[in-house]
């Protein structure tokens, strides 16, 4: 009675030009994968060979000496870097985030769209593409020129470049927070500020911290901003405040373009050490930002 | 069988009443006991504007303490809006605005020193999709609490413990207090918004839909649990489910939409405000008829 009814059910894929073209688009997916994993891998792979060599041959030696005077010796280290780097990007982290936090919060939860709040939004799009190098130069002729070199004048320049980056992915991720929690808490006679502290900021803290996170280590590998700003030193300098300081970042532009052999190795050092501060950052982050998730 | 009975009373003898007085004949057989507690809400012809648009017009009803009001209707006749002008969740809207009165103990909600987040903590709300905080269990209950000012650990955890027994659901969560509210099913979750909500000992719980995304197990405990619960609080719910205002409610008010010809807007109005045993058994109006009948909606 029914056509074909004795044949074999036939549950098999069929070849058709569909599933030709789903292949072909994985395919060119996996191409595309690997087109972005080569440099990211080569960057890696180049950085790690010409810097682990360096950094190992005078293993404590060369997180602790200070920078050598003459470039052309070969040897360590990159102590007063690295200690000049952790202050003027931590100092750019104290001014940037809690800043950019407020005023994300107040873009989102009380500016609304008023004049006012979508001029600073506006502004914030502006800041996000202005050149590294301008905010040196900006920062040079407002305070290193009346108060001098320091890592504080690095950590200026450095928190313009991060305040407009936090602002705007913190104001996304205020954004993605469900209005239903906001409407919970205003529902047990919550007040708006409280709202906005207890429940709003807590919800999109992982996102809000992810962005601090970028723009802090964008921060770290600056080199131009601090050009202007943070002077040149060879010896350790912990004042954050007064007196020239150098960075991982000036290190490795200043040693990089030298001629000699040992200042070049130094560069690589320096590199493979700011990728490692970096990297190090982010985990102790990550693992911060897990203490809050809860168990499911 | 519902319809056979109450069709050939209303329709035969309505065309003959002169406009108006249908409501004249009708045996009002409502308890005394329903009839003698203390108005909560006086609502004098409140409407609810978003922008220009009129969602709701000319409602008038009183809602009574240690009741359970439902709210039915079709969907868009201004159910929800109506429910949330009673803890002023409408001030969050940007131009959302109520007319007209609405008296909770005499005094006017939208008075001008009145404070809506003193109105939310007297007037609780249940909202149709179950909302816990990405907090704990424990958290989530003690939130109300402590924004109230109560700081001990050992005060909260009184509260806790009696909240989520009142909401039944102590035994099933004890032991995981401290684990994310999240993780609990759909169920649950509306039964800890519950707990949140009574934790901070409002007068009226406001509940909007709240088994609507639930199965029906799950709406016969969160039923049975506002059954319990009437006894220390008013409660108003807006159902899109007939059997479930039966059920459970003393009072019912009929919402529907009517067409402005004017500018083809909808704008919901009360029909029909009675006793939930009269509304379903003998309504007044031909149009809660019809809806509970099954005719329309």
């Amino acid at each position: 009675m029914i056509a074909g009814a004795n044949l074999p059910l036939d549950l098999r894929r069929k070849r058709s030009w569909r599933s030709t073209k789903s292949t072909l688009m994985t395919l060119l997916m996996g191409a595309a994968v690997v087109a972005v994993v080569i440099p990211l891998a080569a960057v890696l792979w180049s950085v790690i060979s010409r810097g682990a060599g360096v950094m190992f041959k005078d293993f404590p030696a060369f997180f602790t000496a200070e920078v050598p005077l003459i470039s052309r010796k070969a040897g360590p280290g990159m102590g007063p870097a690295i200690v000049g780097t952790l202050l003027s990007t931590g100092g750019a982290t104290l001014i940037a985030v809690p800043l950019g936090i407020l005023g994300a919060v107040f873009l989102h939860e009380y500016g609304g769209g008023s004049k006012f709040a979508k001029l600073v939004r506006f502004m914030t799009t502006v800041m996000t593409g202005v050149p590294s190098i301008v905010m040196g130069l900006f920062v040079y002729l407002t305070w290193t020129l009346r108060f001098g070199y320091s890592a504080f004048g690095g950590a200026l320049a450095l928190a313009c470049l991060m305040l407009p980056v936090v602002i705007s992915s913190t104001e996304q991720m205020l954004k993605l927070v469900p209005s239903n929690l906001r409407e919970a808490a205003y529902a047990l006679g919550t007040s708006k500020s409280r709202t906005i502290l207890t429940v709003v900021l807590p919800a999109a803290l992982p996102g809000i911290v992810s962005g601090a996170l970028l723009a802090i280590a964008r921060a770290a590998g600056e080199t131009a901003p601090l050009l202007f700003a943070v002077g040149a030193a060879h010896a350790y300098n912990p004042h954050l405040f007064t007196e020239a300081n150098t960075a991982l970042s000036l290190q490795i532009f200043g040693n990089a373009t030298s001629s000699f052999v040992a200042a070049q190795d130094r560069a690589w050092g320096a590199a493979l050490t700011l990728m490692t501060l970096t990297f190090m950052l982010t985990l102790v982050a990550r693992i911060f930002t897990a203490r809050f998730a809860l168990k499911r | 069988m519902r319809v056979e009975t109450i069709t050939p009373t209303t329709s035969t003898n309505r065309p003959n009443l002169p406009a108006g007085s249908s409501k004249i004949h009708i045996e009002r057989r409502s308890s005394p006991a329903l009839d003698d507690t203390p108005v909560v809400f006086d609502v004098e012809d409140a409407e609810v504007f978003y922008g220009d648009f009129r969602a709701v017009r000319g409602v008038s009803m009183k809602i009574q303490k240690n009741q359970i009001t439902a709210f039915i209707g079709p969907s868009g006749c201004g159910k929800t809006t109506m429910l949330r002008t009673f803890n002023r969740m409408h001030d969050v809207i940007p131009g959302a605005r109520v007319g007209g009165k609405i008296r909770y103990h005499g005094v006017d909600l939208y008075g001008p020193d009145v404070s809506a987040t003193e109105v939310r903590r007297r007037i609780g709300m249940v909202f149709q999709k179950p909302n816990p905080f990405p907090k704990s269990i424990y958290d989530n209950i003690a939130f109300g609490p402590r924004v109230n000012g109560v700081r001990s650990k050992a005060d909260l955890d009184v509260i806790v413990e009696k909240s989520l027994r009142a909401a039944a659901l102590w035994d099933e969560v004890k032991d995981r207090l401290r684990n994310s509210a999240l993780g609990m099913s759909g169920g649950q979750q509306q039964r800890l918004c519950i707990a949140r909500t009574i934790a901070v000992e409002p007068e009226v719980v406001l509940m909007d839909e709240p088994c609507s995304a639930l199965d029906p197990i799950a709406t016969a405990r969160i039923e049975e649990l506002m059954r319990e619960l009437k006894s220390r609080f008013t409660i108003v719910i807006v159902t899109h489910n007939m059997q479930q205002a039966a059920r459970c409610s003393d009072r019912t008010a009929f919402f529907t939409a009517e067409l402005d010809s004017k500018n083809d807007q909808r704008t919901g109005v009360l029909v029909e405000y009675d006793i939930t045993s009269k509304m379903f058994s003998n309504p007044a109006d031909e149009r809660t008829e019809n809806y509970i009948t099954g005719r329309f909606g």
